[in-house]
């Protein structure tokens, strides 16, 4: 099968290149992580970062044939020859597939993703209804892998000042979750012209996310409550 | 070579769910913490856990600490430590309800309690009956539990090294532990933290098998790390094959399948685990489904052109519960196995999932070895919890449910011991003129070496050599085959050349130096197993089909140094309980 793979080493290469690859599969590599491995087996400089191979850490976010996903729950057999692969778009290179994501961090830990309560908790558990709980449902499967937030054209401009989906997502998350005490907190942080409404609604996020989440639709529901504690 | 130097009260090596739990219990006690960690803390292998926390909150029936004492004792096959296993299971509800505080997503029931399901091995009652003791978020519950965690550490403003490896122990003359030498890997810097106190958490190391469930990072650096320094691994010779592995691809389909009712079926359809367990049936402890699964291929009843697996029927349980409560596995096996749980079984093999044996600890998660008559000296300064420890709460054969609250009762009971020892031992102990020789030299070797072996290609021949000498079913003869073979595998992991000489992100270093990690474990390992002349939970000898309560009621210790076994005794005495004394174990 053909690669054509996104090759940059500070330490010799003055600027990043396309490099191609021929590989022999073997019957049971099903994912292109399985593939890329087998390159690697046979090139060790290549770099990219990987764990858990089932789609549940995060690690190996990258742009795949133009697209972002995660490598180890990509099946080969859904990919067009050459498959082109190159880091996720927007955040520095540290090195071929692997990216500097501080500023994506940066962004998660700015919205206080972190239960915030007041009132002492009970000797037991808190309560919360099973309708309660099922609002947190399609956010908090989030493995942070930033296949969204580098796909949004919105967090390529300003990473520094938009919060990105993946943010906003876990912003909601603790908004919607009945046990948070800091919702009008929460809001106030995010009511800027930058860091929650340069949303476009572009959808790309909600499009790649691996999880199947809608971050999109998250921010729209962070903008509702917006509007409703106005009126 | 000067090293760049830094200091710190506690370095912790591992940011998954025990040490992420050590780390907030530190740094909410205000101590100047340090978590290293090979990669973003909520890509640790923690992350992978799906079915749930096991503890006697009786949400759903009436449960108790007691029985729960009594199901993680029977399932250990009574190897596990019986003063350690009743401060886990009195602990339990205590940190569960302490993460529910922390924010982590649990299931609810209709009373807005915390869900639980049942899972193997876990009964009311000293074995009447199943109970639903695992708290459960969805499938998801590693997952969940380990961004809270990770969350919380957040808020606590703990200082975080993400994407370092740490490399060695650095111990004084008088064997304390002084400080950690690690790697960092954006840059290929070598680095040496002095600090009073390590904590090891760097979880297990199953990629030591050709099938596994486990992650990549999984390579055992912790047991690496302190064998190097001297200090031995306990019960290497338990591994947990966990009885549903996906057939070809090895990834975990939990045992809350079975739980929320899921069954296993052979080549004819039947039951098969009404024969070999009748009361628990398919919620038997993993280590008795994972060799009746092994005796009904062997025998011919496996399903498939190789009829090399079983299969997994959950479709009875209907669309809604399946969406509901297991949408992860349905994505893995849509994914993995190309099949749709809601109309087709998924097929499975028991499959390489946990490692019982590790770092000897006691319950407060300090490191002991035998010094003089006592067989369980703590080390001054250095604690290991988590899979990479062996308190030993898990014997021969852990339970489902049991991996999780092992990493919240003894990352906080760590956490504690040390942040009162810290109170004790407030000076910073002078670092050895030489104490990163050793490392450098091993990274000098790397870096000159321009032929030798390459390092995928050692461990592939090492996974494929534990698989066939160690696994389900052993025999002396295949054991101590496999030793020979492992000791040949480990000479030429010593002799690894890598073709990348970088410093910035060299993945291949790092590949190179998590083999000599996972020789050193899979030594440990066969050794173990060859010598342990019995069959006991997860040690499942052709050739000593008995357990033998009289020669082997102790705990093997394995010293790198001339690859020595000695042992040391089970505890059977719990802190204010009865000993539950060994009985034949029946399911």
């Amino acid at each position: 099968m053909k690669f054509s793979i996104y090759r940059f080493n500070p330490e010799k290469d003055e600027k990043p290149y396309m490099q191609d690859f021929d590989v022999t599969l073997q019957p049971t590599d099903r994912m292109l992580l399985d593939a890329i491995l087998r390159i690697k087996a046979m090139d060790d400089s290549l770099g990219l970062r990987k764990s858990c191979r089932e789609g549940v850490c995060g690690s190996d976010g990258m742009n795949i044939n133009g697209k972002n996903g995660l490598a180890c729950i990509t099946a080969l057999k859904d990919l067009k020859e050459p498959v082109v692969l190159r880091p996720l778009p927007g955040l520095p290179v540290i090195r071929d597939l692997i990216v500097d994501m501080s500023q994506f961090f940066k962004q998660y830990h700015s919205v206080k993703p972190y239960l915030i309560t007041e009132t002492p908790p009970p000797q037991k558990e808190r309560l919360q209804s099973p309708e309660d709980r099922e609002e947190l449902n399609g956010l908090y499967e989030c493995v942070l892998c930033a296949c969204c937030s580098t796909s949004c054209p919105s967090f390529w401009w300003n990473p520094d000042k938009f919060v990105g989906p993946a943010g906003l997502l876990q912003a909601y998350r603790f908004i919607a979750d009945t046990r948070d005490e800091a919702t009008s907190e929460r809001l106030d942080n995010l009511e800027d012209p930058y860091r929650l409404f340069r949303c476009h609604t572009i959808m790309n996020c909600a499009d790649v996310c691996p999880k199947g989440l809608n971050p999109t639709e998250a921010i729209g529901k962070i903008k509702e409550q917006m509007v409703k504690r106005m009126v | 070579m000067a090293l760049p130097k830094q200091t710190f009260d506690a370095v912790i090596v591992g940011g998954g769910g025990s040490g992420l739990r050590a780390a907030l219990q530190l740094s909410e006690a205000g101590h100047h913490v340090a978590v290293f960690s090979k990669v973003f803390p909520t890509r640790s292998h923690t992350v992978a856990a799906q079915g749930g926390i096991g503890a006697s909150l009786g949400n759903m029936q009436e449960d108790h600490w007691l029985w729960h004492m009594y199901d993680t004792i029977k399932g250990s096959d009574y190897l596990g430590d019986q003063d350690a296993i009743e401060f886990m299971c009195r602990k339990a509800a205590e940190v569960v309800y302490e993460l529910e505080h922390f924010g982590m997503p649990f299931d609810r029931n209709a009373d807005g309690t915390i869900y639980q399901r049942p899972f193997g091995g876990h009964s009311q009652n000293f074995g009447e009956r199943p109970v639903q003791r695992a708290c459960a978020a969805a499938d998801r519950t590693g997952h969940a539990m380990l961004h809270t965690l990770y969350q919380r550490n957040v808020r606590a403003r703990c200082q975080f090294f993400v994407e370092w490896m740490a490399l060695d122990l650095i111990r004084d003359h008088e064997g304390a532990v002084v400080g950690l030498i690690a790697l960092e890997m954006e840059t290929g810097q070598v680095v040496i933290f002095q600090t009073k106190s390590v904590i090891l958490a760097t979880g297990g190391a199953g990629r030591i098998f050709q099938s596994s469930t486990n992650a990549f990072i999984n390579t055992g650096d912790g047991l690496g790390i302190a064998a190097r320094a001297g200090i031995p691994l306990e019960d290497m010779e338990f591994w947990q094959f966990h009885p549903t592995g996906v057939a070809g691809a090895g990834v975990l389909i939990t045992e809350g399948v079975r739980g929320e009712g899921g069954i296993l079926l052979n080549a004819q359809g039947e039951r098969f685990m009404e024969r070999y367990a009748p009361t628990m049936k398919d919620l038997a402890s993993r280590d008795v489904v994972s060799r009746a699964m092994d005796q009904e291929i062997k025998e011919g009843r496996g399903v498939g052109h190789e009829k090399d697996h079983v299969l997994l029927k959950l479709d009875h349980l209907g669309a809604e519960v399946i969406q509901k409560r297991l949408p992860g596995i349905r994505e893995i096996a849509l994914k993995f196995a190309n099949v749709d749980p809601i109309r087709e079984p998924i097929p499975v093999v028991p499959t390489c999932h946990y490692q019982m044996g590790g770092i000897p600890t006691n319950y407060y998660g300090q490191v002991v070895v035998p010094r003089g008559d006592n067989p369980a000296e703590p080390v001054p300064g250095l604690y290991a919890i988590g899979e990479c420890a062996c308190v030993s709460v898990h014997g021969a054969n852990r339970l489902g449910t049991n991996s999780l609250l092992d990493l919240l009762v003894f990352g906080k009971s760590a956490g504690d011991h040390l942040s009162q020892w810290l109170k004790g031992n407030p000076q910073q102990r002078d670092l050895p003129k030489d104490a990163a020789d050793r490392t450098l030299a091993r990274l000098d070797r790397l870096n000159q070496a321009t032929t030798g072996e390459n390092v995928a290609e050692v461990g592939l021949d090492m996974r494929r050599a534990v698989q066939q000498h160690a696994g389900v079913f052993r025999t002396g003869q295949l054991l101590s085959e496999g030793i020979d073979k492992i000791r040949v595998i480990a000479e030429r992991a010593r002799h690894t050349a890598i073709q990348d000489k970088s410093q910035v992100f060299n993945t291949a270093r790092i590949e190179a130096l998590e083999l000599e990690n996972l020789v050193i474990v899979a030594e440990a390992t066969l050794v173990s197993a060859e010598a342990r002349t019995e069959s006991r939970g997860a040690q499942a000898r052709d050739d000593f089909k008995e357990r033998d309560d009289r020669n082997w009621l102790k705990h093997s210790l394995w010293s790198m140094e001339g690859s020595r076994l000695h042992y040391k005794p089970v505890n059977l005495q719990p802190l204010t309980v009865e000993s539950f004394e060994p009985k034949v174990r029946v399911y």
